[in-house]
């Protein structure tokens, strides 16, 4: 059996995803970062963006994440963030309406949110 | 049916409808405290890493941050109470405003000019009727607060405190909120929120002193803390915010079980009152007829002799 890693993925007001993975990659405001077991104790920045979790099964979850904080410590992965999506969780229509009407509105954080989206609803397919 | 008899039914008909109407209001505060802690245990996971985070950085490393250091001269405090939107629970908003009223005269004992920021509208006409200054309030969510609203909340006591005291900006942020002990038990009670005291928040995060692992900051540790601090502040608001939403339904279900007791009892010594009233009308009335059929035997008899 492959080494594993336990995932703990936080919203603010959830639990939405947990469990065991042999790879996560998330972005850091300093670029993005693989991390596998026994990697050393990180504390980290996220960006606003796509996380993978590859699982122990052999499955990939990802999930939407905007802005928060990824902390690793005795192969225990913490993924917090204020707001967390899984991809199949994700309305990929509302997000493109979401898109244009940032577009038109020129709202940039708003047009980074439905762009963050799209892309981990799609990576997943 | 006689005057009196007349007004105890009516009174009996009115205190029935009160009750039914509390009786409603104790369930749906009863469904409600149940939501509010199952979003009180939700939430807690987000806090607790949160708070290992914190400790991680704040004792693995030797950063300095304004929001970790205490001010030699603390001048001016913020302080935020948190109410409800409604009445009818109680004590439940006299017990947090009498809370913040004592941290605010203590603070001014030793010196500090006081801000008051207040969440929930009970809080806020208590404290325009008295015309006391408030710095900033919110109104609305307090039955269910969401993240966003703690965000909301948050932005303007975080801005408080990164500003210098001399441009307006604030030492120590206070919060004043409820407790949710129990069922039956819910606290008022004031915490500081910044600066932070570091060793407790370690003993919060690590009860039976583990020691934290050594962190590599990505990408310093003073952006994280930066980061950090911020997203803090917000979650324990958040977590205030909810608890004293599910103590404020506690404290209705619990105010509204008393008052449906009463009208029971009401109702009785009610129904009471009307039995008597019905019979003292028919004793009076047998009293009559006895009366007047003796009065009518008495003058036959005259007439007879």
């Amino acid at each position: 059996m492959a080494a594993e890693l336990h995932v703990e993925l936080v919203a603010a007001d959830r639990q939405v995803w947990s469990g065991e993975a042999t790879l996560v990659v998330a972005r850091t405001t300093s670029g993005d970062i693989g991390v596998m077991p026994g990697h050393q104790p990180l504390l980290g920045v996220l960006e606003s963006g796509p996380v993978t979790i590859r699982t122990s099964d052999g499955g990939t979850v990802v999930a939407a994440v905007h802005g928060g904080f990824v902390s690793f410590a005795d192969n225990k992965l913490s993924l917090l963030a204020e707001v967390a999506e899984l991809s199949d969780e994700i309305d990929v229509q509302r997000a493109e309406q979401e898109l244009e009407r940032a577009k038109a509105e020129d709202d940039d954080e708003a047009k980074r949110r439905a762009d963050v989206r799209l892309r981990a609803a799609t990576a997943a397919r | 049916m006689g005057a009196q008899l007349r007004v105890y039914k009516r009174r009996i008909r009115s205190v029935t409808a009160t009750k039914k109407i509390t009786k409603a209001m104790e369930m749906i505060a009863a469904s409600r405290v149940v939501k509010a802690q199952r979003k009180v245990a939700a939430s807690a996971p987000y806090a607790t890493e949160l708070t290992r985070a914190v400790t991680a950085v704040g004792t693995g490393s030797n950063t300095k941050h304004p929001l970790t250091t205490e001010a030699q001269n603390p001048a001016r405090a913020a302080v935020l109470l948190l109410t409800s939107d409604r009445g009818l629970a109680g004590a439940f908003n006299s017990n947090s405003i009498k809370a913040a009223e004592q941290l605010t005269a203590r603070l001014e004992r030793d010196g500090k000019q006081v801000d008051t920021y207040i969440v929930g509208r009970r809080g806020v006409a208590h404290y325009n009727f008295r015309e006391r200054k408030v710095a900033e309030s919110w109104t609305g969510f307090t039955d269910e607060p969401s993240y966003a609203d703690a965000k909301r909340v948050a932005a303007p006591l975080i801005e408080a405190i990164e500003k210098e005291t001399a441009d307006g900006g604030v030492d120590e942020l206070h919060i004043v909120y409820t407790e949710f002990v129990s069922m039956m038990t819910q606290t008022a009670l004031d915490a500081r929120l910044l600066p932070l005291r570091l060793d407790e928040v370690a003993a919060e995060a690590a009860p039976k002193g583990e020691i934290l692992p050594l962190y590599d900051f990505e990408p310093s540790a003073e952006d994280v803390l930066d980061a950090l601090l911020p997203r803090y502040v917000e979650s324990r608001i958040y977590n205030a915010l909810l608890q004293s939403a599910a103590s404020k339904h506690a404290a209705t279900r619990r105010a509204m079980k008393s008052a449906t007791d009463n009208a029971g009892e009401l109702i009785n010594t009610l129904s009471r009152l009307a039995n008597a009233a019905r019979q003292a009308e028919i004793t009076q009335e047998i009293s009559e007829i006895v009366g007047g059929a003796s009065a009518l035997a008495d003058a036959t008899a005259g007439s007879d002799r």
